[in-house]
């Protein structure tokens, strides 16, 4: 019995010093399992007189029940250690960049295509598109631009033969629909449009985007209010500037040139609107009644407006391009930049 | 359209700045471009005489002068100018002045100098040395005898004046002149016009030229004079000169800057022949097809049938409005002219110009509209002119008019209650009445509103809406009301099954690409080398033969876009476009919508996780396919193999939808890549649009509360055999059941036969109402072995 103390300090020496779950597993067979060496102590405990037992029992008991405790204490330890021993292994550089294929992103004329469209498809106005190759009828004659119109000087048009050509404008939409649909009509086209002039202000493809609305009772009021809301919208400052300039399309009657206050010098003066603090963006007008008129609309019944903008220019001035033909070198570092 | 400031001014003049008319007019579109100023600056110049000439003693082309310049003094100058002689007045630098050019320094400055050794006080200058031509001057300028000695030549020339450019819209011809711009002016401004004092000439002699008028439609009025007796080769007086100069026209002879000068002031276009070139008659007529004449400017012409021209007995002299001819021009030698003042209508003259490749200042102004009512005071102000000039003895005017082809008088009604709605304005009735009368209508008024009588000038007046123009015009465009439309909220039909073509683009951008734009037209030769069988139609004027076909494919344009970014150091390409290809010749043209991409490069971004693969056929075919899936239909949608002039024939695939071809997929062929000098693999795809944006719209089926039973099987297959056609035959056979079909693995190599390939595939069962059993399952398996054995030849693997 009295042996108890030392192997109670041996234990306690031999947990300490137990280096894995293992260790501790094969402590607890030796000291307090079945055949354990204080499991044999309370076994022996029948050898000693009666009085003495209860006392030697409750010192076994409360030995063993140290023991026990010696031992979880240091399992948790040791699974203290592990963890951290794992945790400090696993760590990793988390400012690596993530895996994968990166995102790639639209191109600026998309972007602002998609901006025009949104805001007027938001309003009630459908999105309509049509072919690029155009015939003379739907590109000038229906616009009221009849053969050898002086206005036909007003874009250089790229031809495949006498009457087949690429549209110049998004406006032969106009006409598709209008002669498919009766009024009320409102639409934005945009596209491809195509001019025969190159240089460094011009390239012979850009992009339109053209709205039409044809209801009773349209007015140039109308037509001002949209654009002037458009405009606003479209460059996100509610204080532009917006001025109608008399202007003339032979397919509207009134006809206006838009200028907005230059966004680029908020209208002091700079080098993008040449120094005279606007810069033109659209052209629009009140709808001719030739124009309806090829269409099969009633021109005492109807009215109608149009407006009609580059694409290009807007991203220009939106995103602060300095280079129109950069659009469509395609250069990925270009592009990146709209992501 | 360039006009001088002061010019405009003697005929009418607003109390504005410069600028500020410029922008009034702008605002009542007449669009102004530029205000420059007519000279650059200088100082100290004054009106000076060379009173005195002597050779200078050591240089042969130097000359000693001296001057007086009205301080009293005479002024010892070294000229080295040719043509310096004593009596002339000139335009005198003196010490001190400042001259244009040397623009760092704030000009050229004038200072005592010696010249060989002799002192010279100032200089005497040329025109080029002002700044007042554009090339080097021969010689000095000389100015009229009239020149007021000791004035400050830069007053006295008015330099301090404005050319101011106007870009004028097609319909406003009747601006296109002086008179026009002050017309113009003086409505904006209240303001009556001064114009010139034109008297009729009277006739020295009675000789004329026989005029014949067989067109009367296209040309209502002709008229003609014979001035005999001019000396061509006088100066053209400086003035005049400096106006012309002003508004952008150089100077050539007298006889064509007269009738420059009077078609500025007035809007008239003049010709003037050579009589002694004139054989007969003038006759104006339509040209005979095929008609040759040498016209001014040297170019040779075969006249077509529609054109009209001024002919005489022998052939044709001129395009009527458009330019004359070289034999019958007037030169240095010329000495009676024949001056011809026409009314041609602008329909004779609209698109002749351009037919011949040419656009005359005449042309522009016939084919925008005359004022009729001009010919004849057009050419009484010519001829006035002329003859202070060259001299000479004018003849009486011959006149061929036909009143029943002259422009209709117009009137044009303008109801009230439409001026209102279209403007969302009521303007009092006083105030339209004096627009319009301002605007030179005659004006009456009626029930409904207002009746017009338009003007002679006014080509472009011809509607209601014309007169709503012109009155929103001249009130303010900016002074009318700003309102939203009003419009009935209407829900329209949506497809729900469409992919919006936005949706595709944004997944494109989600699987790394960029998109590109590119041109619709490309190279002849790299779409010959693309697509050799390719019919689109090509251009007949192209901006350049790099842009003169049209695309059948977006291939050309991504792979110019590939080549672009490969020569600026971008070796991972990935880019998109969206757009029309254009396919058959022109009358059975297709324009068809397609989405196209193209890849080449590593695999992932460079990074640091190490994937350095270049991508391969089935990195895009992964694309696609995550394009396809957005249709929820992917059962409909195969890729067979196929051959495609651009593709390798191993690694391409036909597209097909619904059992229809819609569009490629491949590598770059080989010998097509060592064509076009590409070092890189480069895989690309082209579908329709339509087969992308159709889909299906989702399907509810119940899910099954029963086990799934899943078998592997694994059969040998000759590697010649598409892995679809084992799919095909295995989805025929597998039941109604079968849940899902998935290809696990597919190998060759070690333990697989030479010229076999192992595909492995994991099939799934589930009954939607019961436990599927092993036999019924079996039973299955086998059938499927069966087929396969039978119509492929394949084996389960062991």
């Amino acid at each position: 019995m009295d042996h108890l103390p030392t192997l109670v300090t041996e234990a306690r020496q031999a947990i300490q010093a137990a280096e894995s779950i293992a260790a501790l597993d094969e402590l607890r067979v030796r000291y307090l399992g079945k055949k354990g060496e204080i499991t044999a102590q309370l076994k022996s405990l029948g050898k000693l007189p009666a009085e003495e037992r209860p006392a030697a029992g409750e010192r076994i008991n409360q030995a063993k029940q140290a023991l026990a405790e010696e031992l979880d204490g240091r399992r948790q330890a040791l699974a203290k250690a592990a963890l951290e021993t794992q945790l400090a292994a696993e760590r990793i550089d988390v400012t690596l960049p993530g895996r994968g294929q990166s995102s790639g992103g639209l191109h600026p004329v998309t972007l602002t295509l998609e901006r025009i469209e949104g805001l007027f498809s938001r309003i009630g106005y459908d999105v309509a598109v049509g072919p690029e190759v155009e015939d003379d009828y739907h590109n000038f004659e229906a616009l009221n631009i009849p053969a050898h119109h002086p206005a036909r000087g007003m874009a250089d048009t790229f031809y495949f033969d006498a009457t087949r050509l690429l549209r110049t404008h998004t406006s032969p939409v106009q006409v598709r629909t209008m002669k498919e649909q009766a009024p009320p009509i409102r639409i934005v086209c945009p596209g491809r449009v195509y001019r025969s002039d190159s240089d460094l202000t011009h390239t012979p493809m850009f992009h339109q985007v053209e709205g039409l609305l044809v209801d009773e009772d349209v007015s140039f009021a109308d037509l001002k209010g949209t654009i002037e809301d458009f405009l606003h919208a479209f460059f996100e400052r509610d204080d532009l500037s917006v001025r109608f300039r008399p202007s003339y399309f032979p397919f509207t009657e009134p006809s206006a040139e838009v200028d907005i206050q230059c966004v680029m010098c908020s209208g002091e003066g700079c080098r993008v609107c040449s120094h005279s603090g606007w810069l033109e963006v659209m052209g629009c007008g009140m709808v001719h009644p030739e124009v309806f008129r090829h269409s099969g609309i009633d021109s005492e019944r109807y009215k109608g407006f149009a407006f009609g903008m580059g694409a290009e220019r807007l991203a220009m001035l939106r995103y602060g391009v300095n280079d129109l033909r950069m659009f469509f070198d395609n250069d990925l570092r270009f592009l990146r930049q709209f992501a | 359209m360039k006009f001088s400031e002061q010019w405009l001014r003697e005929w009418v003049s607003p109390q504005l700045r410069v600028q500020e008319l410029a922008d009034q007019i702008t605002m009542a579109g007449l669009e102004v471009d530029a205000v420059e100023p007519v000279a650059a600056a200088f100082s100290g110049v004054a009106v000076a005489e060379v009173v005195g000439k002597q050779q200078h003693p050591d240089a042969d082309k130097l000359n000693v002068c001296q001057v007086v310049d009205g301080s009293g003094e005479q002024i010892q100058v070294v000229c080295g100018a040719a043509n310096v002689a004593i009596g002339q007045k000139v335009a005198f630098a003196r010490v001190g002045a400042v001259l244009p050019g040397d623009a760092k320094n704030g000009g050229f400055k004038i200072g005592k100098a010696k010249l060989r050794g002799v002192e010279s006080h100032g200089m005497i200058c040329s025109a080029s040395e002002l700044g007042l031509a554009e090339e080097t001057s021969e010689g000095i300028l000389v100015l009229p005898d009239d020149a007021p000695v000791g004035e400050d030549f830069r007053a006295w020339m008015g330099l301090d004046d404005h050319t101011v450019e106007v870009d004028l819209t097609p319909n406003r011809g009747d601006c296109l002149s002086l008179k026009g711009l002050a017309r113009e002016v003086g409505v904006l401004n209240r303001l009556a016009l001064t114009a010139p004092v034109i008297e009729a000439v009277s006739a020295t002699h009675d000789e004329t030229f026989p005029v014949r008028v067989e067109d009367a439609e296209r040309c209502p009025r002709y008229i003609g004079r014979l001035v005999k007796g001019v000396d061509v080769t006088a100066a053209t007086p400086l003035w005049m000169i400096e106006r012309l100069r002003r508004s952008g026209i150089r100077s050539i002879d007298p006889v064509v800057d007269v009738t420059n000068y009077v078609m500025l002031e007035l809007g008239q276009p003049l010709h003037a022949f050579d009589r002694d070139n004139l054989h007969g008659a003038v006759v104006v007529r339509l040209a005979r097809e095929g008609e040759q004449l040498v016209l001014l400017d040297g170019q040779q012409i075969a006249l077509g049938a529609s054109t009209l021209v001024i002919a005489d007995e022998r052939g044709p002299l001129a395009i009527a409005g458009v330019m004359g001819g070289e034999s019958s021009g007037v030169g240095p030698a010329t000495r009676d002219i024949f001056l011809e003042s026409a009314f041609f209508s602008p329909l004779a003259v609209a698109g002749q110009a351009r037919s011949y490749g040419l656009h005359t200042d005449a042309s522009h102004r016939f084919e925008r509209g005359v004022d009729p009512r001009l010919t004849r005071e057009a050419v009484e102000r010519a001829t006035g002119l002329l003859l202070d000039i060259t001299g000479g003895e004018p003849g009486p005017l011959v006149e061929v008019f036909s009143d029943a082809h002259m422009p209709a008088e117009r009137e044009v009604t303008l109801r009230a209650a439409r001026l209102e709605q279209a403007l969302c304005k009521s303007l009092p009735s006083e105030e339209v009445q004096d627009i319009l009368e301002r605007l030179g209508m005659a004006v009456s008024t009626t029930e409904a509103g207002w009746l017009a009588r338009v003007p002679s000038w006014r080509f472009d007046i011809a509607i209601e809406e014309d007169l709503i123009e012109e009155v929103a015009r001249i009130h303010g465009y900016n002074r009318l009301p700003v309102r939203r439309p009003a419009a009935r909220l209407a829900l329209r039909p949506d497809n729900e099954a469409l992919t919006p073509l936005a949706r595709l683009r944004r997944q494109m951008v989600a699987r790394g690409f960029q998109e590109a734009i590119t041109y619709s037209f490309v190279a002849p030769e790299l779409q010959q080398a693309l697509l050799p069988d390719a019919v689109s139609p090509r251009l007949a004027n192209p901006i350049s033969s790099d842009l003169a076909v049209m695309r059948a494919s977006l291939f050309p344009g991504l792979i110019r876009a590939l080549e672009y970014n490969l020569n600026r150091q971008q070796t991972r390409v990935r880019l998109f476009e969206a757009g029309l290809v254009f396919r058959g010749d022109l009358e059975a043209l297709e324009q068809t919508p397609m989405v196209g991409a193209l890849i080449c490069g590593t695999r992932s971004p460079e990074g640091w996780a190490g994937d350095r693969d270049r991508v391969d056929f089935f990195d895009l075919k992964g694309d696609l396919e995550s394009l396809m899936a957005l249709g929820g239909e992917d059962d409909a949608w195969r890729f067979e193999p196929g051959e495609h002039p651009a593709l390798h024939p191993g690694q391409s695939a036909r597209v097909v939808f619904r059992g229809e071809p819609v569009g490629w997929i491949g590598a770059l062929h080989p010998a097509v890549k060592a064509e076009l000098g590409l070092k890189t693999d480069v895989f690309m795809f082209e579908v329709r649009q339509e087969a992308l944006t159709h889909g299906r719209l989702p399907a509810f089926e119940p899910l099954s509360r029963f086990p799934e039973v899943r078998r592997d099987l694994a059969f040998l297959l000759d590697e010649r055999r598409s892995v679809q056609s084992l799919l095909d035959c295995v989805r025929q056979k597998a039941g109604e059941w079968l849940q899902e079909l998935r290809l696990f693995d597919v190998y060759q190599g070690k333990g697989v036969a030479e010229g076999s390939k192992s595909v492995a595939l994991g099939l799934t069962w589930q009954h939607p109402s019961r436990t599927l059993n092993d036999e019924e399952i079996n039973q299955l398996v086998d059938a499927i072995v069966a087929e396969s054995q039978l119509h492929l030849g394949a084996e389960l693997r062991g």
